[in-house]
């Protein structure tokens, strides 16, 4: 199925520029389990900051910026359950904004195309297993879009189930929102403070030394609430904890 | 009801106060999961659950889609079988209608069921300005009613109140309006439901004039439909010579037989049970049983506003169960009087701006970005209104509302900047390489200044990496790839 597919690696913005390191891990991942990845130079954001805090035609131009890297791949992959909803999702408003067709057109394309890691593990390639170590006491939290947007159900705790090592500890109140947000952090930032205090707590209760989460975004509102707590959790993306092996312990 | 939500604060002002009342924030959490919990569990019995869903959306839009034609099929129905019905364009001439009808009987007094659309048009501020006391005798309306209080739920409108609270406000308060609580009242549920029934009976038999709102308005038979949990309303519907009911045009459903779904899906959604103890339907008068005089004031107030918002108009399928709201993070932190408005939570931050309209009043403009747009009440919503599309949707309407302003605010200056970066990768691999040293150094300050204290007051921040993964791809594998 994989042969001759063309694979993009959709990296995000937040991830580009703040988690390099999640980046590197989607690519050791994916080419440890054969998957040649390209990384479209032209990419740069998915246009949800605009799109969410209502500045839909200071989308489009990143929209178009979208659909220019990252026509013509079979699969675009992405460390992000919010980046893949934007473009699943919310593409489709923005072009039809602009006005343009040929933009409706494209972004309905390329939207069914595009996977979050977990789906395109699980679905495209078919794999639950993936051969990675880590020898840590884990939670898990399933984002908002990842699981109410996605729709991405248990696919990223049965990746997690497989690791060798992993001891996976179940998180109260998992499926209640971190209050991260986006700019719901900036602009409502006492309830955002307020639901992340009640988030850190639950993992806390967890007595996990790794909180693993597919959104970068709602790990550093977390993270940093965990940090400033000096609560001894760090965070971590699930591409990281996958891309982890024996050989590299 | 001396309380009044008019002059409150934009959303963020009016959670962070919120936020700060412990006390509120215990009886919140504990009863919007008593609540949630409930749902959970008697939803989770129905296998059909998602079909009747799909079905309860459809009966609604049905409806809204053919309004017109089902309003005047309702107002003949209505009228052939008795009743008057009066058409009220906003809340003034609702207000203005219903103070006719009491004033023409003489009375200073109504009993009320409890209603939302009376709480939407400030009824009872306007009845009392014409010297007339409108009583609530839903248990949890009369607490906010003595309390001098204002709802802060749909269905649970003293859900901020806790037994305590509520033993000290009917200690205080009922010798006032009536029959005192008992000098040994104590905070028992059961004693306080007594001295509330005790209170309120006296109420029931002494009133000429009773008011109503409707869930369900069936257009085909001229039924009015109220759903309840207390009996209070069969009293108000059943004992009053006159009955006046004020229901919002988007009420109305096309026939009997759509009561069907409707009807599963309220009770498990609002209260949690299966069935709802009380559910009272009459077609204008009956001879010789009930009121004699029955007067029916169909509502607009902006719902035709709403219903020509393509994507906002589904609002307008809000049978108001409140399931949005006990599932909301937010609403669970801030309470409801945070939102300005009868109408709070989700439901609320979408249904006040597209029934007022956004633009001019900042409180109502707050209100579509009062969400991290998590979707829980999307996923409980039993006619499946997209909520947080629509909060995206009025988001957008809000900033092209002040897209002509001559000083663009600082948000839409710093938006058109990240649009510019983000629409050129040359143009973003420019700025990571100044925002990495930039960061490096703005992570050895205790926080970040200006609007990024927002960020920092509460949370670290990440020490940024000294390489974005553009460069590293560049640096490591751009010989390799195939671009």
């Amino acid at each position: 199925m994989m042969d001759g597919m063309r694979v993009a690696l959709m990296v995000t913005c937040v991830n580009d520029v703040l988690f390099p390191r999640t980046g590197r891990a989607v690519v050791d991942l994916l080419t440890r389990l054969g998957v040649e990845v390209d990384f479209p130079e032209a990419q740069t954001c998915c246009g949800q900051p605009m799109v969410n805090t209502g500045y839909l035609d200071e989308a489009v131009p990143v929209v178009r910026t979208f659909v220019s890297a990252f026509e013509g791949y079979d699969a675009v992959v992405t460390p992000s359950g919010s980046c893949a909803g934007s473009a699943r999702h919310q593409h489709r408003m923005v072009a039809e904004r602009s006005g343009d067709a040929g933009l409706v057109a494209a972004v309905s394309e390329i939207g069914p195309r595009v996977y979050e890691l977990s789906e395109f593990l699980v679905d495209v390639l078919g794999l639950t297993d993936v051969g990675a170590y880590f020898p840590h006491r884990v939670t898990y939290h399933p984002t908002c879009h990842s699981l109410r947007l996605l729709g991405v159900g248990d696919r990223p705790r049965r990746l997690l189930e497989a690791v060798r090592g992993l001891t996976l500890v179940d998180l109260p109140e998992a499926e209640e929102c971190c209050g991260f947000g986006g700019t719901f952090a900036m602009k409502n930032a006492d309830v955002s403070v307020a639901m992340g205090a009640d988030k850190a707590r639950h993992v806390r209760e967890t007595d996990a030394e790794v909180l693993v989460a597919g959104d970068n975004s709602c790990l550093m509102h977390i993270g940093g609430m965990l940090s400033r707590q000096r609560a001894g959790v760090r965070v971590m993306h699930l591409a990281e904890v996958l891309a982890s092996t024996e050989a590299a312990a | 009801m001396s309380a009044t939500f008019v002059g409150m604060p934009a959303f963020p002002t009016a959670a962070r106060a919120a936020l700060a009342d412990t006390q509120l924030r215990h009886n919140l959490t504990h009863a919007t999961h008593t609540i949630r919990d409930k749902r959970a569990r008697v939803v989770a019995e129905l296998p059909e659950w998602e079909e009747l869903r799909t079905a309860g959306a459809a009966t609604k839009d049905r409806a809204l889609l053919t309004l017109d034609e089902q309003l005047v099929r309702l107002e003949e129905s209505l009228t052939s079988r008795g009743a008057v019905v009066h058409w009220a364009r906003d809340a003034d001439e609702a207000c203005r209608i219903v103070a006719d009808v009491a004033q023409a009987h003489g009375v200073d007094e109504v009993v009320k069921v409890k209603s939302m659309a009376t709480q939407e048009i400030g009824l009872n501020e306007a009845l009392a300005a014409e010297g007339i006391a409108a009583w609530e005798t839903d248990l949890a309306e009369l607490i906010v009613q003595l309390g001098d209080d204002l709802p802060s739920h749909i269905l649970v409108p003293a859900i901020h109140r806790n037994r305590a609270e509520i033993r000290e406000i009917f200690r205080r308060r009922m010798a006032a309006s009536g029959r005192p609580a008992p000098d040994d009242l104590t905070d028992d549920p059961g004693e306080l439901a007594n001295a509330a029934r005790l209170h309120l009976r006296e109420k029931f038999l002494r009133a000429r004039v009773g008011v109503s709102g409707a869930n369900f308005a069936v257009a085909e038979t001229g039924t009015l439909v109220v759903v309840e949990s207390e009996g209070n309303g069969r009293m108000c519907l059943t004992l009053p010579e006159v009955l006046i009911s004020v229901v919002g045009i988007e009420k109305v459903v096309p026939t009997w037989r759509d009561l069907d779904v409707l009807l599963r899906l309220l009770p498990r959604s609002s209260t949690g049970e299966r069935m709802n103890p009380y559910t009272s339907m009459w077609h204008g008068v009956t001879p010789g049983d009930g009121p004699q005089e029955v007067h029916v004031v169909l509502l607009d107030n902006g719902r035709s506003h709403a219903l020509a918002d393509q994507v906002g108009r589904q609002a307008l399928r809000c049978i108001r169960c409140s399931a949005c709201l006990n599932v909301c993070p937010v609403y669970e932190r801030v309470g409801g009087h945070a939102y300005g408005s009868v109408y709070p939570g989700p439901i609320g931050a979408i249904l006040n701006p597209l029934l007022k309209g956004v633009g001019s009043d900042p409180q109502v403009d707050s209100l579509p970005y009062a969400s991290s747009l998590c979707g829980a009440c999307y996923e409980v919503c039993p006619v499946k209104i997209d909520i947080p599309s629509v909060l995206v949707d009025l988001r957008a309407q809000v900033v092209d509302a002040h897209r002509d302003r001559r000083v663009p605010k600082p948000e839409a200056v710093s938006m058109r900047a990240a649009a510019w970066t983000l629409s050129d990768s040359r143009r973003l691999a420019r700025a990571e390489r100044i925002s990495g040293r930039a960061g490096r150094w703005l992570t050895r300050l205790a926080g970040l200044p200006g609007p990024g204290r927002r960020w920092t007051s509460a949370r670290d921040l990440p020490a940024p990496p000294r390489e974005s993964f553009r460069a590293w791809w560049l640096r490591t594998r751009r010989r390799g790839s195939r671009s």
